[in-house]
């Protein structure tokens, strides 16, 4: 993975350093919220509903031990023992103290992590596919790409006052694990017809508000081009996006009030006229950056055998890895969802634990999936059943990834302040609800996505099942969307009618999921049988 | 009736106007009068409160309640932590928010 060289560490620390700074002004009352408030949303801290909030980035969700120790630490030292896995493959602390910031803050800084926008309209965290570098179907490990976005946009001078913010995500493979058409840039490394490696561009995608589905705008962008390309998308949007309207200042606002072909005209345009004025880094610099991304020393001639008599071990192997680009390995999935437990939340002590795993097991590596669950990418088969069984002692051994139990909730009222209802009890509810039917397996691939506003930081417009908490004079109340997804099949749910109490919407959940049985054919999942048999059956048995 | 509520500058934590000072116990509240205003003013500046603003709230023989359900989420912590919560032995405490 990437580590600083002299000028990021130099960068960060001065950073440190000018926050602590301002801290210190704030606390003296040099500096009152208002002139302080944009200074530490700079530095990913937030006010939230019962203290001061840090999200810290972590690059394409790729963290090692020791950088995963140190998150655990800060859990335990400056919060209350856990900290909260986010779906931009970040980690929110809920509990922080003002004059403890600086501190946590160079605390990151000694193991290569920061905050830095974080927060704000700027270029966030680059995010990328979970199992980059070890996906057995990606064309080459996306996140050297990700990782010369994240150095152009960090500090970008032109860029750190967008009319919004701003979210990129890269893929290298067919399969889309990053929900990469969801966000306002989604570049997919591809190969042409000549076999050479580039770039595609979709632009103008994003949930929230109003949710859309980024168009390809460029088809093939070499890849000595890629960062120029990508200058040319945000100085259109930084030139043309709506400054006067909160509400319309995404570029998926200006994409699709322009049109994409009116927009990418204009791309077109800023590019050729950037492509003469040295803005592209040399590809030395993304050779030198591969390096950092080579593949560990796997072993070669391992076997694919696991032994399977174990049950409950087999069922989180069918469940719980993926293949893997050489055999004999797996990624593993460590489930931050165990039933009745808070989806994302993880423990000083499980983090920890997670990141002697990594050590042990997972050539030092782990990441943090947008799914709000953990990755050991590159696990040897005859390890499998030891790594497992020291994940089950832990509480981190649920065999449910991408069942009606792997609930994507942001944190809805429990802490956030813009929140309408809750999220966190309606994701228990329903996983509590099937795990007791015993029914969660039977009914397969199944992604159930809660959002406690319109914001949609937990994904609900591309949950296959979907769930939007609102406020109806003063009583939490929720809506029910079906038929989205995030994957290559990209598609926004629909609502299916009128809301929910927060009991009703279990029993909601439940009888959709009825539906569904009933109508399945074979090996159909949940989103196919939707597609095929369309919302009114659904619709009947909620409302009729 | 209206009570006042911020966070405190350097540990963040919910805070509740007593009418002399700020407690992190809503029952703990005052009814404000019509200087709501000045009162955040000039607390806010003597650095006391970070943010400070009126809220609804009513009063029962059970104490201070906020109106709104995030107010009383607020006033107690997470519904899903009890143990972070200001009464974590109470089991009804999921009751008094909703
Ligand atoms: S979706 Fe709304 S409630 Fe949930 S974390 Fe985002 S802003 Fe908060």
């Amino acid at each position: 993975m990437y580590l600083y060289d002299s000028y990021d560490q130099q960068m960060v620390d001065a950073r440190v350093a000018e926050f602590r700074d301002q801290t210190e002004r704030r606390l003296n009352g040099k500096l009152n919220e208002e002139q302080f408030r944009p200074l530490r949303l700079m530095n990913g801290l937030y006010l939230q509903l019962h203290a001061y909030m840090l999200r810290v980035a972590i690059p394409y969700g790729t963290l090692n031990s020791r950088q995963m120790h140190a998150l655990a630490q800060i859990s335990g030292k400056y919060d209350r023992g856990y900290g909260h896995f986010t779906t931009r493959q970040n980690i929110q602390y809920n509990w922080i103290k003002l004059e403890d910031a600086p501190d946590i803050l160079a605390d990151l800084a000694k193991v290569e992590m920061h905050a830095i926008q974080t927060s704000g309209n700027c270029i966030r965290n680059i995010s990328s596919d979970h199992f980059a570098g070890a996906a057995a179907d990606e064309l080459v490990d996306p996140r050297p790409y990700a990782e010369l976005l994240r150095q152009w946009s960090s500090f970008h001078p032109e860029f750190t006052a967008l009319p919004r913010k701003f979210k990129i995500a890269v893929i290298a493979s067919d399969t889309d694990r990053a929900a990469m058409r969801l966000h306002d840039i989604g570049i997919q490394i591809i190969k042409n017809d000549a076999g050479e490696l580039g770039a595609s561009f979709y632009v103008g995608g994003g949930m929230g508000r109003t949710p859309m589905i980024a168009p390809l705008i460029r088809e093939f962008i070499p890849l000595d081009q890629l960062i120029t390309y990508s200058e040319a998308c945000l100085r259109v949007y930084n030139r043309y996006g709506r400054r006067d309207n909160k509400y319309k200042a995404r570029i998926k606002i200006l994409v699709h009030e322009l049109g994409k072909e009116e927009y990418a005209r204009q791309v077109e345009e800023e590019f050729a006229h950037l492509l003469n004025q040295g803005v592209e880094p040399p590809l030395e610099e993304l050779e030198r950056i591969k390096l950092f991304f080579d593949d560990p020393a796997f072993e070669s001639g391992l076997s694919n055998e696991i032994d399977h008599s174990d049950p409950d071990f087999a069922r989180w192997v069918d469940r719980n890895t993926q293949r893997h680009k050489i055999p004999g390995y797996v990624s593993a999935v460590i489930s931050l969802k165990p039933v009745g437990g808070i989806p994302g939340d993880a423990s000083v002590e499980q983090m920890h634990i997670m990141a002697d795993l990594a050590k042990e097991y997972s050539f030092d590596e782990c990441r943090v999936m947008h799914t709000q669950n953990i990755v050991l990418p590159h696990v040897k088969m005859a390890d499998l059943h030891a790594l497992w069984t020291k994940l089950e002692a832990a509480g981190l051994g649920s065999p449910n990834l991408d069942t009606i139990e792997d609930i994507i909730a942001c944190p809805g009222l429990d802490y956030c302040s813009l929140a309408n209802a809750r999220s966190i009890p309606v994701a228990q509810k329903i996983a509590e609800r099937f795990a007791d039917k015993g029914c969660t397996e039977e009914l397969g691939e199944l992604k159930l996505k809660i959002s406690g506003c319109i914001n949609a930081c937990g994904h609900h417009h591309a949950g296959h099942i979907g769930i939007l908490g609102v406020d109806k004079k003063g009583v939490e109340n929720y809506q029910l969307l079906l038929g989205g997804s995030e994957a290559q099949d990209t598609a926004l749910a629909k609502i299916t009618g009128p809301g929910f109490s927060e009991e009703g919407i279990v029993d909601a959940v439940e009888k959709a999921t009825e539906v569904y049985i009933a109508n399945r054919t074979e090996g159909e999942r949940f989103l196919d049988t939707y597609r095929r048999i369309g919302m009114d059956p659904f619709k009947e048995a909620l409302y009729g | 009736m209206n009570i006042l509520t911020g966070n405190d500058l350097k540990s963040g934590a919910v805070v509740w106007w007593t009418g002399e000072t700020w407690s992190i116990h809503v029952n703990d509240a005052a009814l404000l009068d019509d200087d709501a205003e000045a009162i955040c003013a000039r607390e806010e500046a003597a650095r006391n409160v970070n943010l400070p603003y009126p809220i609804e709230a009513t009063r029962d023989e059970d104490g201070i309640r906020p109106a709104h359900t995030k107010e009383r989420v607020r006033a107690l912590g997470p519904t899903v932590r009890p143990d972070l919560t200001l009464k974590p032995a109470d089991p009804d405490i999921g009751n008094w928010v909703i």
